[in-house]
């Protein structure tokens, strides 16, 4: 998968925002996750822990805010996830579905440290 | 010390996506279109493509930019061999072509010269759907070996497709391959996508598939 990429692209979304906000460090990145974003947590923290050493990134948590695969039936209307396999609609059993959300692959916040400056 | 949370709300890969938009302005700029070919390996792209450029090279002028994990230059020879111009991209081990490389292709491409510029993307059904590289159309090969529960396994491909070939259905006696089982799949996932049974060993299907592509390099061309 393309993890490391992703990761390299989180890093310079990350550094934009710290520094912009005078961070001292960063303590912890906010991610958001879809399922249909083919993307293993695992994989990017790892993948953190190496191109980050000696930075103050280094020591951020990394959390992921997982979102299921929601479809919506372009017949009864009704919503379901889809965890595994595709399948037809669960109410009705129709083909004719609408993919809504769960290919997101964003950075939602971090949390940044300022040292106390001496005046 | 104080801890302050700062809200971002950024896409990961917003980078890959503004060089996409770019690139499909330079390809409109030139009255081109493009169209990004992706397929597991072996599925048969280069066969497809080499067969097509036959096919239209008297009435459409074609280029091409061959996506490779390796610097081998296989399949861009072959597409030389059928007359059409090609650059070798090599992704250096990577799953997948990004914008990026994708417009270091373009670079050594004649784009005032060319109609129709094909990507052959990296083998590969599960990375290659994340990237826009900057085409007009994205194109999967689906090859009938693959066996025909294959939406079911790799959903996400199918959703942004824009043209789905299945290819090789010259060998369909030989594999147990239900073909409205594959469509059946494709249907919840990409609802009345555009079809082409084809097979580059006996050209079945390639007048319809030509047809399509011709229809819609010009209308490009027309804009
Ligand atoms: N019988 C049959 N064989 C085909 C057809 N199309 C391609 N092949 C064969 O399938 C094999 C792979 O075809 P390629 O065109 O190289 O496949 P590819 O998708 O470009 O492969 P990679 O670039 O390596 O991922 C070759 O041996 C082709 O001759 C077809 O329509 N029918
Ligand atoms: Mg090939």
């Amino acid at each position: 998968m393309h993890e490391l990429s992703a990761t390299q692209n989180i890093l310079h979304i990350v550094m934009d925002h710290a520094e912009r906000n005078h961070a001292d460090s960063v303590s912890a990145i906010n991610l958001v996750v879809g399922d249909f974003a083919n993307i293993v947590p695992d994989c990017v923290g790892y993948y953190w822990k190496i191109i980050t050493e000696g930075t103050i990134y280094a020591d951020a948590v990394l959390r992921f805010d997982r979102r299921p695969a929601i479809f919506e039936c372009d017949d009864c209307g009704s919503q379901f996830e889809i965890t595994r396999e595709m399948t037809a609609c669960p109410q009705c059993g129709s083909d004719h579905v609408t993919f809504i959300s769960g290919d997101e692959l964003l950075v939602e916040s971090i949390e940044i440290v300022r040292n106390e400056k001496e005046k | 010390m104080t801890s302050i949370k700062v809200p971002i709300i950024e896409n990961i890969l917003e980078a890959n996506d503004f060089v996409a938009e770019e690139n499909r302005k330079i390809f409109s700029d030139h009255n081109i279109f493009c169209i990004n070919i992706m397929a597991a390996p072996g599925a048969g792209k280069t066969a497809l493509i080499v067969k097509t450029i036959e096919l239209l090279k008297d009435k459409i002028r074609i280029g091409v930019i061959e996506g490779d994990t390796a610097s081998v230059t296989i399949d861009s020879d072959q597409v030389v061999m059928a007359g059409a111009p090609a650059v070798q991209v090599t992704t250096a081990g990577e799953c997948h072509m990004d914008a990026m490389m994708v417009r270091k292709g373009m670079e050594q491409l004649p784009l005032d010269d060319l109609d129709l510029v094909i990507i052959e993307n990296i083998g590969n059904l599960i990375c290659p759907a994340e990237w826009d590289l900057g085409s007009h159309a994205n194109a999967l090969v689906a090859s009938v070996a693959e066996g025909d529960d294959k939406p079911w396994k790799y959903p996400n491909i199918y959703r942004n497709l824009d043209v789905l070939l299945i290819t090789k259905t010259d060998l369909i006696p030989y594999v147990d391959y239900d073909i409205d089982h594959f469509k059946s799949g494709v249907e919840i996932l990409n609802p009345g996508l555009v079809t082409f049974p084809t097979s580059a060993k006996t050209g079945d299907g390639f007048p319809a598939w030509t047809e399509w592509l011709s229809k819609k390099t010009k209308a490009a061309a027309e804009k």
